[in-house]
């Protein structure tokens, strides 16, 4: 029972094994680094820049944002696909489960309510007094 | 048939599974409970996000983001958020190898630069407030207040629990339960930084653009 295999504690470095290929722990956080200001740098261009559809740029954003969120949970709290860190991925799943449900649905609610409140003008006051 | 008896050979050559090992040690369930608290916390500011997106147009003819925010301000602050989540991470490494100096050093620019972005977003609440800008003049600034203001008091605690922690390594040493707080640690300012994208991205970046 000495090799026992534990999940994985979330933000630890993967262990011996996993590591003999991987490059060093210091290498990690650098690249990680490196990537995350990349990808800020260009969210501040997006934002900034006339050459984008301006359609375009909000969405662009957010994909700018989840692209760096992922690349700080790699690189920097070590959340890997392996089977020692299942129970962390399947928290992290969890939470950003509700996370979308909270966001999305409050949007999209009070956007549903917020077009509701404009009743044509020739309406009964009655109606307009139901909510 | 064949199949199913190679699989049971594979399975029994492998190590034992995580729920027939016992309990884990101490480190990965404090580790373990304190990602599942900040899960909660994101969550959290899930719904400051959603209010913010909800509010952010009911400015009641009061300023507007494209008015007030400064992009100049909001880039030096995450590149201080960024660098000290990277030197945080390079103090855990220290942690690690016990290495005291390296630890002190790391907690250091850690502390510096937190303390640079923290700095940076009072003057910035100041400057908005001698212009107007306070909490109660329109829904958006009270969404916007709470929201990057929440961001601002995880900042600050977190910057206090790491100077309790550095007294604590230099009282008690690198014992197990100065490790275990000092992973937390490091977990919960690496997840500040993770909200500080959602807000610099939603708040500022889109606040500006559209």
């Amino acid at each position: 029972m000495t090799d026992v295999r534990y999940d994985r504690a979330p933000g630890d470095i993967p262990s011996e094994e996993a590591r003999a290929w991987a490059p060093s722990e210091a290498l990690v956080y650098t690249i990680g680094l490196l990537v995350a200001l990349i990808l800020t740098a260009t969210s501040f261009w997006v934002a900034n820049t006339s050459l984008l559809w301006p359609g375009g740029v909000g969405l662009g954003l957010a994909v700018l944002a989840i692209a760096q969120m992922g690349i700080h949970l790699v690189f920097f709290l070590h959340i890997t696909s392996g089977p020692e860190s299942t129970n962390n991925v399947l928290a992290l799943a969890f939470g950003v489960l509700i996370v979308f449900v909270v966001v999305a649905g409050t949007m999209w609610i009070v956007a549903d309510m917020n077009a509701n409140m404009m009743m044509p003008s020739g309406a009964p006051m009655s109606m307009r007094m139901q909510h | 048939m064949n199949i199913a008896l190679t699989v049971d050979s594979v399975q029994q050559e492998a190590l034992p599974s995580a729920s027939e090992a016992g309990p884990a040690p101490k480190r990965i369930v404090v580790a373990y409970g304190f990602w599942i608290f900040l899960l909660s916390d994101i969550v959290m500011f899930a719904a400051l996000f959603a209010s913010y997106a909800v509010l952010v147009h009911a400015t009641a003819e009061g300023p507007t983001g494209a008015q007030l925010f400064n992009q100049t301000t909001v880039a030096i602050e995450t590149a201080c958020l960024l660098v000290s989540s990277y030197t945080c991470g390079l103090m855990s490494l220290a942690v690690n190898s016990r290495n005291r100096l390296g630890t002190y050093l790391g907690a250091l620019i850690t502390f510096g630069l937190g303390a640079a972005f923290l700095t940076l977003e009072v003057r910035e609440f100041a400057d908005m407030i001698a212009h107007g800008a306070t909490p109660q003049r329109s829904a958006f600034l009270s969404a916007f207040f709470t929201l990057v203001g929440c961001h601002g008091l995880h900042v600050t605690l977190g910057l206090i629990w790491l100077v309790v922690m550095m007294v604590q390594v230099a009282v008690m040493g690198f014992v197990a339960n100065v490790q275990h707080r000092l992973l937390c640690f490091s977990l919960f300012w690496h997840a500040l930084d993770i909200v500080w994208v959602g807000v610099f991205t939603v708040v500022y970046l889109m606040g500006v653009s559209l």
